[in-house]
């Protein structure tokens, strides 16, 4: 760079060609990175993919104590009707001791419906229902263990099973995403 | 590389040769490539890597134009390449326990490097990229094992790509992106064909530079003494080229062993039942190769510290020339460096056993105890010993040890390794 113009390279005052080389540079930069662009967004969720981003579900048929897995994007969501027993425990929780804290009344709209999603917060594994010391759910991959409202007690799983965004479009329907 | 070495009369040959000096390539590097003349059976198994990495491309090429990656055909046509393509059941099993094999190669090829101090200078480089390829192997291998969509192929893959969601903040994008959705599905079984049949290219790329750095350095050898002259080697052929096929009838004897009359003995039956994003089998493990691994990741209760253990455990590996500082490679010379050389790859394979077990009570307790030995090996155990071991005296030269020479220290080059 320096040998056309010497005072450049001492940091004398900047010529034009400098000023080219850093312009060119920087579009060159530019350039790539938005060649590079599609090449990585194109891994990211595809339209269709996408669209399929709610489902309508009827519990009218799910008693009390039972509970139903449903897919939603590709998932399994647990909607479990609740005792009033799991109710119970779910509330008698000294929120301290969560590694997770969150109140039952804030994982549920209607507190004899509990919709979480069905996939572990450890790697993703499907807990299974009414197992694990708090009755709630427990993942036999790594020992995740959740209570009656989905939320982590013990095991290496860092938060509570995720609650999806639902609402009900009726009494016996809802509309989870 | 000069080519003085090499002599012909042959016109034809000369005219290429002025042109690209191919032969001449290849005679320096598989005719005359000056061999330390002491290797013992345990320098086979670069070569046999390199065999078992053709082997997987041969096989893998012929399988990929009777699959089909999609996630409801993907199943069913590996069963049609078992049931109905001509001689496919033998393709898969010799592609399936060919994984395994390639892995056990390179296994003991990792542990010869670690006894025989193959990682020292002037090697440094050689044994990052001999790393760069096995990190390389493992995406291959695990991306592999997803393609036939069985119950272990979907639960393996959606544990192993949750393990990025333990990245705060950006984990759950960094996800999303790799499965191209909310869950592993069509787009991720897709992508992860792409990369299993472009991977293994790239593995052969490493291992060209690989052998490019073996061949400017040189071989090491049991005694991790330096060449001092033509006295200490032997031209690679006959000599290597004929105990390197020994090596290889055996293990071929091994692996069709496997493929005839055990081809499922490496697998897991639960791969035989179609994926179900529903349901998570009772226990889902890894292959055998990635459970010291696994263990590691389930040992720390912690779900982000657990994924960088498990990451730090082969990315400190890369620091070993400079975690073993002692002057002397070969574990031969080094008594106390030696039994900590072997209480770690027997810790290595508990910690494999304790992979393969449910995460429960003593299992637990063990996989703890092995995974901190494993840390506390390389990062304290090793540089100690390298401070304060007083290492035997080393033989003049390879040759004066190869031929009993009056310098060597009795029992240093004499005895045999007896493992």
């Amino acid at each position: 760079m320096a040998e056309t113009n010497a005072s450049g390279a001492h940091g004398a005052e900047p010529t034009r060609r400098d000023f080219l080389y850093v312009a060119a540079a920087g579009m060159g930069a530019v350039a790539v990175g938005s060649a590079v662009w599609p090449l990585i967004n194109q891994m990211n969720p595809s339209a269709d993919v996408l669209a399929l981003s709610s489902t309508e579900v009827n519990i009218g048929n799910v008693a009390v104590g039972a509970s139903i897995t449903v897919v939603w994007r590709g998932k399994p969501v647990f909607v479990r009707h609740r005792s009033d027993a799991e109710i119970k425990a779910a509330n008698d929780v000294n929120l301290a001791d969560l590694k997770d804290p969150q109140p039952d009344a804030k994982r549920v709209t209607k507190p004899e419906w509990l919709i979480v999603l069905g996939v572990c917060t450890h790697l993703g594994c499907v807990p299974l229902g009414y197992q694990g010391e708090y009755g709630g759910y427990f993942c036999p991959c790594h020992g995740s263990t959740y209570d009656t409202s989905g939320r982590i007690r013990k095991g290496p799983a860092p938060l509570n099973l995720e609650v999806p965004q639902y609402s009900f479009l009726t009494d016996t329907t809802v509309r989870i995403g | 590389m000069s080519a003085s070495t090499f002599q012909t009369n042959s016109k034809a040959i000369k005219w290429i040769e002025s042109r690209l000096p191919v032969i001449s390539f290849v005679h320096e590097s598989l005719v005359v490539y000056p061999t330390p003349k002491n290797l013992n059976y345990w320098w086979n198994f670069g070569s046999l890597a390199g065999i078992a990495l053709v082997i997987q491309i041969v096989t893998g090429i012929v399988l990929s134009m009777h699959y089909t990656p999609h996630v409801s055909l993907a199943f069913n046509s590996v069963e049609h390449i078992m049931r109905d393509v001509n001689y496919g059941w033998l393709l898969r099993y010799i592609h399936a326990n060919g994984a395994s094999m390639f892995f056990i190669v390179v296994y003991v090829h990792i542990c010869r490097g670690l006894y025989f101090g193959s990682y020292k200078a002037p090697r440094e480089i050689l044994w990052w990229l001999g790393l760069v390829i096995f990190l390389l192997m493992m995406a291959t291998a695990f991306m592999g094992y997803v393609l036939p969509w069985g119950q272990m192929s979907f639960w393996g893959a959606t544990v192993i790509t949750n393990l990025f969601s333990a990245f705060p903040v950006v984990g759950k994008s960094i996800v999303t992106w790799l499965w191209g959705g909310f869950s592993v599905d069509n787009a991720t079984l897709n992508r992860f064909y792409s990369l299993h049949f472009l991977l293994p290219f790239a593995i052969v790329g490493v291992v060209v530079v690989h052998i490019w750095a073996l061949h400017t350095t040189k071989s090491n050898n049991p005694l991790g003494i330096d060449i001092k002259g033509p006295q200490d080697t032997l031209p690679f052929h006959p000599y290597y080229t004929v105990k390197d096929m020994f090596g290889l009838g055996v293990f071929m004897t091994v692996f069709a062993l496997f493929v005839f009359f055990a081809p499922n003995y490496m697998g897991h039956p639960d791969n035989y039942i179609p994926a179900n994003p529903l349901v998570t089998p009772a226990h889902i493990v890894p292959e055998w190769y990635f459970l010291p691994y696994y263990a590691i990741l389930r040992s720390v209760p912690d779900k982000l510290g657990g994924v960088v253990l498990m990451f730090g455990s082969i990315l400190l590996m890369f620091a070993m020339p400079w975690l073993d500082f002692s002057r002397v490679r070969s574990a031969r010379f080094r008594p106390i460096f030696k039994q900590a050389y072997w209480l770690f790859v027997i810790n290595a394979v508990v910690l494999g056993y304790i992979g393969g077990q449910p995460p429960e009570g003593m299992y637990i307790i063990i996989g703890r105890i092995a995974t901190t030995y494993y840390f506390v090996h390389l990062l304290v155990l090793v540089p100690l010993i390298s401070l304060f071991e007083r290492p035997l005296p080393l033989p003049e030269s390879i040759s004066n040890a190869v031929l009993g020479g009056s310098a060597v220290p009795k029992g240093a080059a004499a005895a045999p390794e007896k493992h």
